[in-house]
């Protein structure tokens, strides 16, 4: 099934996310991420969601949305015509520090906390170069790792 | 005007021309009742014995008078019995407005006494929902509420309001109700060209209709359509009376227990118009099979229903009514379709559907009695089972409003209060519930709501002693172990009745059925309850089994 990218713009009440979650979890949509925040107006949100769905689904999944109440619009992110992003934080063991540091160097991530044991990397990037960043860093000892999901907006 | 929030609430129904409603008082919603008590020469109160009951009767309301129906419920255990209401409205789109109250503000969060999360509850069964926990918020959420419970595909919408909100102060002015709007269409002209050519190209088009033609009050364009295409008519449960089955092109129900005719119809036609209907499962029976070699064309107010069951051809999304009246418009010349009418009839001719004579009282020769007393004009509310079966293939239903029946949700225990409801909402009209044994024990306390209020509800029990049709089913498919549906409760009907102080007949002939439709009839100030006994094997009949094709309807077991 094909990964589709809905940017959600909805009006920023208390309980709009569990009305689209809910929404999701029990027509059977598959989400893959979810990741909301304010807009420039302080009284919409934007929600951005990845789902993997056939097409017929994806339309339901439009349709389906349109009809809340709070949403206001529905964009479709295609990935040739968006900017769309990931942040990662994680925390692998700092023993072979110079690797490590290596590593973030090749991806342009930056090293945001340092202990004794463990050392703690960030970068923002596309959802693939995110994936491969992890797979590399694998090899240090994963002790805690956060993605946020994906966001992004309409290029042009 | 500065006024109390609880006195907004009333005001705001009056501004939406609300003069009846359902409901139970409690310790959260004591404002509302207090103001209701003061405003009691406005708006008329009918007290439930449930609160479940009082939201089927709000439903009961709107679907037999196509006004918005309007239930009140305390906080935590009101609210939660609302549910099953609230689910079964949801479920066939029926508007509604549900107002229940909760704690003060300050108690939310804290599970205080009596608090519930019924907004977080009902979100997957409401259009809309709303908590206000300020006064002033209340005028524009109920203003809100009525548009949205209306509009489209209608719907059920819930507004909480903390205790606090119910108590303080604000201004309030009157405003003049904003209408929902459903005479919008979505469609573009090319889609109406496409649909035209298809309508314009078949040769055995057929017409199958839903819930959605009554929701929108087009069954007079859905006559107008039928005519200048010349196309036979089947109707989903929802769609029974939004085309008169006394009409000769009519071919029965479709579905699960759907005639003959129609599946018939469904595999020979080149061209399926579904109108205002969502192929629902007990339709479609197995999707895979269903219609494949047909075209279909698909009208709905809901554009999430387009390609959701069945993938369609082409669709035009608006209301019915509307949509109906821009097909009739650009449909230039009557078409003709005398060769299929033919076979239809044939169809028709040979395959009726009826129950054969037997020692008891046949459920079909009750309906039929029904009818005849009644002249077709009743508005006939049901339970769920094989009595509401029974009560759609053989009452005859030709007037849009008259069949009030829970057909997506299948709640037992609904029939009695939206009896009620129709009731209180058409006082001239004879109203009857047929119910079965299984489903009286569910809301019969209800009887002591249409006693008090004087309403003359008909309960007409179909006594077979057993939960029939999952008995029917464990007949097919688990081999005749009956588990747990054989009633054999020693339930005195008559005493029951009689208790809640409603009239009480038990029949067993056609003569003391006639004498018993005839005194319930006569009489226009109690209900009456009559416990017909019928035999426990009594079947559904034709059955489509779940999950087989709807072209290969058993018709017999």
């Amino acid at each position: 099934m094909k990964l589709h990218v809905l940017s959600v713009l909805v009006k920023n009440h208390a309980g709009v996310l569990s009305r689209v979650s809910g929404l999701f979890s029990r027509r059977m949509y598959n989400i893959d991420s979810l990741s909301v925040g304010e807009t420039e107006k302080p009284e919409i949100s934007r929600i951005t969601i990845a789902v993997r769905a056939d097409d017929n689904t994806f339309t339901q999944i439009q349709n389906q949305l349109a009809k809340l109440q709070e949403v206001i619009k529905i964009i479709e992110l295609k990935k040739e015509d968006a900017v769309l992003r990931e942040h990662v934080l994680i925390r692998v063991s700092a023993k072979d520090r110079t690797g490590v540091i290596q590593i973030c160097d090749i991806f342009r991530a930056e090293v945001v906390d340092i202990s004794p044991e463990f050392l703690t990397a960030e970068l923002t990037g596309t959802p693939d170069k995110i994936s491969a960043f992890i797979t590399m860093m694998e090899e240090h000892q994963v002790k805690d790792l956060v993605r946020t999901g994906m966001t992004g907006l309409q290029r042009g | 005007m500065e006024m109390r929030g609880s006195d907004i609430v009333i005001e705001c129904l009056l501004e939406q021309g609300v003069d009846t409603v359902f409901g139970y008082p409690g310790g959260a919603i004591l404002n509302i009742y207090d103001s209701l008590y003061r405003y009691s020469n406005k708006i008329r109160h009918i007290l439930a014995a449930h609160e479940q009951g009082a939201a089927h009767a709000a439903d009961g309301y709107a679907r037999s008078t196509g006004k918005t129906g309007v239930v009140f419920a305390t906080s935590g255990p009101g609210a939660t019995n609302l549910v099953t209401g609230i689910a079964t409205a949801y479920m066939d789109s029926v508007p509604m407005v549900a107002i229940t109250c909760n704690v003060g503000t300050a108690y939310l969060g804290k599970d205080s006494f009596q608090e519930i999360d019924i907004v977080g509850i009902t979100i997957p069964i409401t259009k809309h929902n709303f908590l206000v926990k300020r006064a002033e918020d209340i005028a524009p959420a109920i203003r809100q509420a009525f548009v949205i419970a209306a509009s489209g595909r209608p719907g059920p919408v819930l507004i909480d309001i903390t205790k606090d909100a119910t108590e303080n102060l604000t201004e309030y002015e009157r405003m003049v109700p904003q209408k929902a709007d459903n005479t919008k269409t979505e469609f573009t002209p090319r889609e109406l060209t496409k649909a035209v050519k298809l309508i314009e190209k078949a040769k055995r088009p057929l017409i199958y209709a839903g819930g959605g033609v009554i929701a929108a009050d087009a069954s007079k364009e859905l006559q107008q359509f039928q005519s200048l295409i010349d196309a036979p008519v089947t109707l989903s449960l929802m769609g029974l009376g939004g085309f008169p089955a006394s009409h000769s092109v009519y071919t029965g129900m479709i579905g699960m227990h759907g005639t003959k005719t129609t599946s018939l119809a469904i595999k020979e036609c080149d061209l399926l118009i579904a109108i205002g209907a969502r192929f629902s499962d007990r339709v479609t029976c197995d999707t895979d099979t269903f219609a494949k070699d047909t075209k279909i064309l698909h009208i709905d107010a809901d554009r999430a229903e387009i390609d959701k069951n069945v993938l369609t051809d082409a669709y035009l999304v608006g209301d019915a009514k509307a949509v109906l009246s821009a097909l009739c418009k650009k449909l230039k010349t009557p078409q003709r379709h005398p060769e299929w009418l033919k076979k239809i009839a044939g169809w028709k001719g040979a395959y009726p559907t009826f129950q054969p004579e037997c020692e008891r009282l046949t459920p079909q020769a009750v309906l039929e009695t029904l009818h005849t007393a009644t002249g077709g004009d009743a508005i006939i509310c049901t339970d769920v089972g094989q009595h509401q079966m029974w009560t759609a293939q053989f009452y005859g239903f030709d007037k849009p409003r008259h069949f009030l029946s829970s057909g997506g949700l299948g709640t037992m225990g609904y029939g009695l209060g939206a009896a009620i409801g129709a009731q209180a909402g058409n006082p001239d009209a004879n109203v009857i519930n047929v119910t079965g044994d299984g489903c009286f024990h569910m809301n019969c306390n209800e009887l002591s709501t249409a006693v008090k209020q004087k309403l003359p509800v008909i309960d007409i029990i179909m006594n077979n002693n057993v939960l029939g049709m999952v008995r029917q089913w464990q007949r097919l498919f688990y081999e005749e172990r009956f588990s747990e549906t054989t009633l054999d409760k020693k339930t005195d009907y008559d005493m029951v009745a009689k208790g809640f102080g409603a009239n009480a007949y038990t029949v067993r002939t056609q003569e003391e059925l006639e004498a018993a439709v005839k005194a319930a009839l006569a009489c226009r100030t109690l209900p009456t309850v009559i416990n017909c006994i019928i035999d426990s094997d009594q079947t559904v009949l034709p059955m489509v089994p779940s999950g087989n094709s709807i072209q290969e309807p058993l018709l017999e077991l």
